[in-house]
């Protein structure tokens, strides 16, 4: 797929502060890319700058292949959907969504034609004449999205548009949203700090934290193989575990935890090195016969029945929590029932731990 | 409406707060505005005062078009006063708004500040700098910018320069106020709508501060139909306008009831645009409760 538009090394200051760091990223023509994280971690700040209204300390970004170097918001083919609306409250429904048509020029019948077609996709025919504080938060966030819309921008960008709506509204707005997407082609950018959101709509998604790129993938390979420990918290819920990479074998990997040796699969980790394992909840199991490949005890804390899943809460001898969601329909054990952890290999992820440069400097001391 | 006033039971406390200033308005504002309505309808006797009866001589001589002239010159000042203050008071009141919120309390504070100076100092002070020998006259003979001292007061330049120096804060206090309170993401979405700067300022920004423009023109226009001694001042005293006529009636001419019938003409027309003001939607409490 083509890129429509190209990030390269850009970093952006506010003074002292920091909040974009070298960021490389491209968005594909026709996407639903969503950059997630949470706040501050840079992601409105990228979404401004791509829309003109910050300009990056240094890098480039590119819409079309094209430098928007200096280029002004009002000379930028992308359109946005604010999160507070930013509706003009002196004009009706239809002089809002008109108001970039009229600035290029465009003919009056023109107009008025685009305009009714955007009141009809967005569902809200006969509003024409009302003022924006006549209408709900969900009427207005349409009005939003039509009005940007209507220039048929190359990319919409959206900063948390569903941010301000109510947990009902927002699932019915996100499905409407990504059904417009689908229907109109358009490459949308949006905001989001809600992993569940992200998930639902997005083709890829961007997770940011402290102004760097986490990871840039679908939400599957996000979900089942997170890049980093940042990420694995972030998105779902996430077991971790900290250890050192102790053998290497032909399909498993064992590693040393506090509590003793587990297993894991085959990843790309070297003798030795610090890293961090995430098993989600799902995929974390326990047993009280002990399970070959695993040395890694825990007490049963308590359970926890939310209806589809039940939560099992366990302590490990470190006194750190851990979590287990399975069936409801399995018999309960007695809270202090002593049990051993486990998992299928191939569901633990394994990421270099951000301590490693510890082990890495140890090393090169060994070997000078 | 009206059962709601039936049900209302009147708190001790609020009367012991409001009480006071009841009072004191009644007094001072309510028994003089009365006394003036009661003269207008009056005879005048001899040497000052009033005689008692009912004539209607006095309200029809209101309308002689010597007075309606006088009235015209009134509100030609009253016009210019207000749109120099629009002119002046506006940029400054944006780029106030965009200021830090400390330079903001700074800047306005200093715009109140020369409340605490009598206005007749103040406009004392204008005079040493505009009259012929002045500062600003010798700064431009000296920097070979005019070749004759330029007359800068006792005449109509004086007489405005002097209303708009008094009025300028009037302007700016709700002007700013109004700015200040527009919403900012409002501009950057007329920009990303492909709107530049200009545009955004006259298709977003202006009509949103109109209720602002709209006090600020009330708060100007009407006290200049009445503030006679700045013109008489600063402008030489050569020119009558409504304030010093009634003046004049008063204290030269010694007729009260001719004097209390244009006041009376010029509270009408206050109220009547007041009344406009409010009918478009205007706030009292943005002229700071008039």
């Amino acid at each position: 797929m083509e890129d429509i538009i190209r990030i390269q090394d850009v970093c952006k200051d506010f003074g002292e502060n920091k909040v974009v760091k070298h960021l490389n990223m491209t968005v594909r023509k026709g996407e639903f890319l969503t950059l997630l994280g949470p706040s501050g971690c840079g992601k409105t700040t990228t979404l401004r700058m791509i829309a003109g209204f910050e300009q990056p300390t240094s890098g480039t970004i590119q819409i079309e292949e094209q430098d928007m170097k200096g280029r002004k918001p009002y000379q930028r083919e992308v359109n946005t959907v604010f999160q507070n609306y930013a509706l003009f409250p002196h004009m009706t429904i239809s002089e809002n969504i008109a108001f970039g048509l009229n600035l290029k020029k465009v003919k009056k019948e023109e107009i008025k034609k685009r305009v009714a077609e955007m009141l009809d996709l967005v569902q809200l025919m006969g509003y024409e004449n009302r003022k924006p504080d006549q209408l709900s938060g969900g009427q207005k966030q349409r009005v939003a999205i039509a009005r940007a819309l209507v220039n048929r921008p190359k990319v919409l960008l959206l900063d948390e548009p569903l941010g301000a709506l109510d947990l009902k509204l927002r699932k019915q707005m996100q499905f409407e949203l990504k059904r417009l997407q689908k229907k109109l082609g358009i490459t949308f950018v949006y905001v989001t700090h809600d992993q569940e959101e992200a998930l639902t709509m997005s083709d890829r998604i961007a997770v940011m934290s402290a102004g760097v790129l986490e990871q840039l993938d679908v939400p599957k390979e996000i979900y089942n193989h997170p890049a980093s420990k940042f990420v694995a918290d972030f998105i779902g819920e996430s077991n971790l575990f900290y250890g050192t990479v102790s053998r290497i074998q032909e399909d498993t990997v064992s590693v040393i935890l506090e509590t003793g040796m587990v297993s894991v699969g085959k990843s790309a980790v070297a003798s030795g090195e610090i890293v961090d394992i995430s098993v989600r909840p799902e995929n974390l199991k326990m047993s009280e016969t002990p399970i070959p490949g695993f040395d890694c005890p825990a007490v049963v804390k308590e359970y926890v029945f939310v209806g589809n899943i039940c939560k099992v809460m366990l302590t490990l001898p470190s006194g750190k929590e851990v979590r287990i969601n399975q069936s409801p329909k399995l018999p309960e054990l007695p809270a202090g029932t002593h049990v051993n952890l486990y998992w299928d290999i191939s569901d633990a992820v394994v990421m270099s731990s951000p301590d490693n440069h510890v082990y890495q400097a140890v090393e090169n001391a060994k070997l000078a | 409406m009206k059962e709601k006033r039936k049900k209302r039971k009147i708190d001790p406390a609020f009367l012991v707060m409001v009480g006071p200033v009841s009072g004191w308005m009644l007094l001072l504002v309510l028994v003089p505005f009365l006394y003036i309505f009661v003269i207008s309808f009056m005879h005048r006797s001899a040497y000052g005062g009033v005689k008692p009866g009912f004539t209607l001589e006095n309200i029809l001589q209101v309308f002689n078009p010597d007075y309606l002239q006088v009235f015209g010159v009134s509100i030609g000042y009253a016009a210019i006063t207000t749109i120099l203050c629009i002119l002046i008071g506006y940029p400054f009141a944006y780029f106030v708004a965009k200021k830090t919120p400390v330079k903001k309390t700074v800047i306005m504070a200093l715009v109140m500040v020369p409340f605490m100076i009598s206005s007749l100092i103040r406009l004392f002070a204008w005079i040493n700098l505009l009259r012929r020998e002045g500062i600003i006259n010798q700064a431009l003979l000296a920097l070979g910018v005019i070749h004759k001292p330029l007359q800068l007061v006792y005449n109509n330049v004086g007489a405005v320069i002097g209303l708009t120096y008094t009025l300028l804060p009037f302007m700016i206090l709700p002007l700013y106020s109004s700015i200040e309170k527009m919403d900012k993401s409002l501009l950057e979405a007329s920009y990303d709508l492909g709107a530049k700067p200009a545009e955004a300022f006259l298709k977003v920004t202006l009509p949103l501060t109109m209720p602002g423009i709209f006090a600020g023109t009330i708060m100007t226009f009407i006290p200049t139909l009445g503030l006679f001694f700045v013109i008489d001042l600063m402008g030489g005293s050569k020119v009558l306008v409504m304030g010093s006529l009634i003046r004049n009636e008063f204290i030269t001419a010694k007729d009260w009831p001719l004097g209390a019938a244009l006041s009376l003409f010029l509270i009408l027309v206050t109220l009547i645009l007041v009344k406009v003001y409010q009918s478009r939607g205007g706030n009292m409490d943005e002229l700071g409760g008039m």
